[in-house]
């Protein structure tokens, strides 16, 4: 069963003092999210990305389609306690501290009295900010706050979460940790909707991902699938520091790094780029199919519509 | 009632007094002690009713800059901040949010209402020996200016609902203004012609009657309080308060959160 389907969910907002100018910041989108996988929402900065998360959590209101969530409408109570959100760059009641805010929020998502305290504590933990207890919020640094945020948003053990760019403001050791958090989630069975424009998080993480631009959707798809396209190249690494005559004219480019050259040459070339290399008496290192990379994926995906848009201009 | 709406009361109460909202109890002391000191030295014969009247007039004026301030905040700032994202990813119903809000700023205000209420009793204990029964009747005025509260609330909080904090401030304290001189605007209506007379009847029907829920005069004076009047300005603050809460969540229920 899928565990979000979005149905044609398109937004428009009007803009100008009179409210008259359409300003298009979605398109009508349409892709499902299965149960248990993590599935990651990429786009460049204002390709729609947080809008669609904002419409799938009812704060802003389509101005087409729909959308289910877990079998259910998007404005229904009894599904919004089955869900965790982190908007991006969250920012929380500052009067509080973390032990306070997440009670609050325990509170709201109707965690049982008797089990808050313990729940508190535990996803604290999970974030690592064991110690912070007493500390109001207005203290916090931003990566602090973020982790806060992803504390929030597993609180109430959500089967749904969605996380609009989840690494932001973290450093390395922090976005490693919240990509072993949600590798966890997932093997405990949750559904993760991530949304970033980091494509190596998506790369390492991702079962499924989706490519938005201009409020446009451009791809779906496994991330495997995606990049596993061979695009008729193999790359060449062999030791030393002499690039033959013969591979000279096959390669359509070489570079070389302290006693290694890598070479990429078309498939066709392949045997004729070894016998020269042979004969030279250079030792080859691997020979390795040239695939598609999520980011060349991502970038050939967005081109078109930036084409177009210079066209236009 | 939702338990919901009580969290978020509570914790808008929690974040006012966070705030240091509270802290205008200080200068309310302040005012007290030294209009008490004063006014015994100065006065003879009129304290009580010096004191009264001061000690009502600023427990109405501190409580409506109160509540017209932080009130036009309450869903404004929640929103700017994106806190409100968080809260209503959650089971939480537009509806529930409005009414926790409004429910947290009023229970502030009710607290600093009877904080203030023993800094007016204490002063009047300063300035005459003993208690008279007349002075029931200051607790008659301190009720009614609640009932202010509550209405200026609402309407603090529906400006809230759609308009930027600094706008919302103005057209809050504008009804006040004009609330407070409706007797007034119900006068002219009566002696106008034609459109106007219209026009004044209705704006005088529109705007907050706070010229019947201000006996502070009359209570200074030591003269009582029609228990009809008590009823009929209950039934009128919650009504219109309720009304206004009702347009709150409306437009809130509608508004894209950007």
């Amino acid at each position: 069963m899928a565990a979000i389907e979005i149905l044609g969910l398109e937004k428009t907002y009007t803009v100008g003092f009179w409210r008259k100018r359409a300003k298009c910041a979605l398109r009508p989108l349409h892709f499902n999210v299965e149960e248990g996988e993590i599935f990651g929402f990429l786009g460049p900065n204002g390709a729609g990305k947080t809008t669609t998360l904002k419409l799938l959590m009812g704060l802003v209101f389509p101005t087409g389609g729909t959308a289910r969530i877990l079998g259910r409408e998007i404005n229904d109570p009894a599904m919004k306690a089955q869900i965790g959100f982190l908007p991006e760059q969250p920012y929380f009641y500052d009067y509080l501290t973390a032990p306070e805010l997440l009670e609050y929020y325990a509170q709201l998502s109707g965690v049982a009295p008797k089990e808050r305290g313990r729940k508190v504590g535990e996803v604290l933990g999970r974030v690592g900010l064991p110690d912070v207890g007493g500390v109001q919020l207005r203290k916090f640094s931003k990566g602090m706050l973020q982790r806060v945020g992803i504390a929030q948003a597993i609180l109430h053990d959500p089967k749904v979460l969605f996380l609009d760019e989840p690494m932001s403001g973290l450093d390395p050791i922090g976005r490693r940790e919240v990509r072993d958090l949600m590798e966890q989630l997932k093997q405990e069975g949750k559904t993760v909707f991530f949304s970033t424009h980091i494509l190596s998080d998506a790369e390492s993480l991702c079962d499924r991902v989706a490519i938005i631009h201009l409020g446009e959707l451009r791809g779906v798809g496994v991330v495997a699938d995606l990049t596993s396209s061979v695009e008729g190249k193999v790359e060449v690494v062999w030791q030393g520091n002499l690039v033959p005559a013969a591979v000279k004219t096959m390669t359509t480019e070489y570079h070389l790094t302290g006693d290694t050259v890598r070479a990429v040459v078309l498939e066709g070339n392949q045997d004729a780029a070894i016998d020269a290399l042979r004969r030279d008496r250079l030792r080859i290192i691997s020979i390795i199919p040239v695939r598609t990379s999520l980011e060349e994926y991502f970038v050939r995906k967005l081109k078109p519509s930036e084409a177009a848009a210079g066209a236009r201009s | 009632m939702s338990s919901r709406i009580a969290y978020i009361a509570f914790n808008t109460f929690r974040e006012a007094v966070r705030d240091r909202v509270l802290y205008n109890l200080v200068a309310f002391a302040v005012l007290m002690s030294g209009a008490a000191i004063l006014v015994g030295q100065i006065s003879i014969g009129i304290e009580r009713l010096v004191v009264v009247n001061l000690g009502l007039a600023a427990v109405s004026l501190f409580g409506m800059v109160i509540a017209i301030f932080i009130g036009i905040a309450l869903v404004s700032k929640e929103i700017d901040k994106r806190t409100l994202y968080t809260v209503l990813s959650r089971p939480v119903q537009r509806w529930e949010f409005i009414v926790g809000k409004f429910l947290g700023l009023a229970g502030t205000l009710v607290v600093n209402t009877v904080f203030m209420a023993v800094g007016v009793f204490a002063a009047l204990l300063y300035v005459s020996p003993h208690f008279q029964v007349a002075d029931t009747w200051i607790l008659v005025a301190l009720y009614f200016i609640v009932l202010q509260f509550l209405i200026i609330t609402s309407l603090a909080l529906l400006f809230s609902s759609f308009s930027s904090p600094l706008l919302s401030a103005v057209f809050a304290f504008s009804l006040f203004v004009i609330g407070s001189f409706s007797e007034d605007l119900r006068g002219f209506a009566a002696l106008a012609q034609g459109a106007t007379r219209w026009l004044a009847t209705a704006a005088a029907y529109l705007v907050p009657d706070f010229s019947s829920l201000n006996v502070i005069s009359s209570v200074a004076h030591g003269q009582p309080v029609a228990s009809q009047l008590i009823l009929s300005n209950t039934l009128y603050a919650v009504v219109y308060a309720g009304m206004i809460l009702c347009g709150a969540v409306v437009i809130f229920e509608h508004r894209n959160l950007k």
